[in-house]
């Protein structure tokens, strides 16, 4: 049996965490709960940020859009300051699990997570993110990039708490596109994933182009390569196979259950035709 | 303090089970339950009240079986402990002729062929009852969007949007 414990304030859970230091955090719990069904049982409190009404909620602040560590996808998906300065991260979080799943997945979740698929993560890179951390008597901030340190592995420090996500706005870029492959439409876990902001000249230019792969190495790739080989041009699809060329370079994917190596380059390469539709 | 080497091998120890008391509204009822706070919520309705409606398929949130109601919105029952409940507001299949809307989605299944082997039904259900109340504007497409979380490996789907587009056309 493990005790559940619902603390409100940021107080009494790092009293509980000074307490109980081998308590787990607990969001939604799509991830923890499946993973701690596969082992063993334990006794292991768990800490669950459900109830913490700081951790809730999206505000914006000085041009950055704030967003509670424990805010569900679904509330983030919906949420008129995220769909006008950061489009790009709420059709991305539109992909993860069907409703249900994204009703209780939150973004710190997805982030502490930090599966090369976590779908989140590429748009995440793109846009500059800073994680807030707090721990009982010290708080930091850290790009969303350094944070996520392999497959699974963060800086998460042992008593620390991801308070808020802080993002950028970023409109001035146009187009801002999410593009994932699975093995099928709904409830799929990307086999390889593109996430791009791009700002356009009047001309129809490329003034500014940031393209990041999910699935497709231990981390998010972004590839600087195939950025500067859109910028200043059009987005033909001359362009953009030579920016995915560029990519398929950069990539070190892997062969798993989903798919194999030499299909996820072509992935790499392909995927950002899809930009030429999507303008 | 999420280290998963920082877990013990071996048996745990300590004294038995302590169960906690949770209270909650469930199916309109005011409702006090004596569970270890860990317990699964599907385990919960299923065991202890003994409403075997919500289905298990995989335990791990991929079939949607298990889909029920919690503040209004679709939860997954194998993927909440039981403590979560306290002062929420539940509402599971057995409650889907409680309302207008909850009827016609139950005659909408049965008018349109939506049920075959019926597993994935009451999940399915919820999740129609949970966007028909909440968009009844939603498409088609929108429609196979809010059920995309929700497997079926009988009907093949047609018939289940086809009942759901219907009454989503009566809500409007
Ligand atoms: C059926 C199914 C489908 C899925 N599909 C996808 C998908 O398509 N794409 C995708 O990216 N993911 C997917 N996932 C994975 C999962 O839903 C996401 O990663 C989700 O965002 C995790 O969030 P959570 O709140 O549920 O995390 P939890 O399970 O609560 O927590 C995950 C981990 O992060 C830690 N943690 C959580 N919040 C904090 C915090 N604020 N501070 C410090 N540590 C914290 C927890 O201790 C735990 O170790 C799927 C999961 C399931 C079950
Ligand atoms: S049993 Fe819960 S989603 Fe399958
Ligand atoms: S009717 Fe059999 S699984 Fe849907």
């Amino acid at each position: 049996m493990r005790p559940v414990l619902f603390p409100t304030t940021l107080a009494a859970l790092f009293d509980i965490v000074e307490h109980q230091p081998d308590a787990r955090l607990m969001a939604g719990g799509t991830d923890l709960l499946v993973r701690l069904r596969q082992g063993p049982a334990d006794r292991r409190p768990l800490i669950c940020l459900e109830r913490m009404a700081r951790l809730n909620g999206i505000t914006t602040e000085n041009n950055t859009v704030i967003i509670g560590a424990a805010t569900p996808l679904s509330a983030i998906i919906a949420d008129p300051l995220v769909q006008r300065h950061c489009p790009l991260l709420a059709r991305a979080a539109a992909t993860v699990g069907g409703p249900a799943i994204r009703n209780m997945a939150t973004l710190g979740g997805n982030i502490c997570t930090a599966s090369p698929a976590g779908d989140t993560l590429p748009p995440l890179y793109l846009l500059d993110a800073r994680l807030d951390l707090a721990a009982a008597h010290a708080t930091r901030q850290v790009p969303i990039a350094a944070f996520i340190t392999g497959p699974g592995r963060t800086d998460l420090r042992s008593g620390e708490l991801l308070t808020a996500i802080r993002i950028p706005m970023a409109e001035r870029f146009g187009l801002q596109h999410f593009e994932k492959v699975g093995r099928r439409n709904a409830l799929a876990i990307a086999v390889a994933s593109l996430a791009a902001l791009i700002r356009l000249t009047p001309g129809g230019r490329v003034a500014e182009a940031r393209l990041a792969w999910g699935s497709v190495g231990p981390c998010v790739v972004r590839c600087s390569e195939a950025e500067a080989r859109l910028t200043g041009r059009r987005l033909t699809s001359e362009t953009l196979r030579a920016a995915g060329a560029a990519a398929r370079a950069a990539v070190t994917p892997i062969d798993d259950i989903r798919a194999t190596t030499a299909y996820r380059r072509d992935l790499v390469a392909n995927l950002p035709l899809r930009l030429g539709a999507a303008t | 303090m999420n280290d998963e080497k920082q877990q013990d091998a071996g048996v745990p120890e300590g004294p038995p089970e302590k169960s906690a008391v949770i209270a909650f509204t469930l199916n309109g009822t005011a409702v006090t339950v004596h569970a270890t706070p860990d317990r699964r919520v599907i385990d919960l309705l299923r065991e202890d009240l003994g409403l075997t409606g919500s289905k298990e398929g995989c335990g791990t949130g991929e079939c949607g079986a298990c889909t029920i109601m919690v503040d209004g919105r679709t939860r997954l029952a194998c993927l909440m402990v039981a403590a979560q409940l306290e002062g929420r507001t539940v509402e599971t299949v057995e409650s889907l002729a409680d309302s207008d809307t909850g009827r016609r989605v139950r005659d909408a299944f049965v008018t349109h062929g939506a049920v075959q082997c019926g597993y994935c039904t009451p999940g399915m259900a919820m999740a129609a009852l949970a966007v028909v109340r909440e968009s009844p504007e939603a498409d088609r497409p929108a429609i196979r969007e809010a059920l995309s979380g929700n497997l079926c490996r009988c009907t093949g789907y047609v018939q289940i949007i086809d009942a759901v587009v219907h009454v989503a056309s009566e809500e409007r």
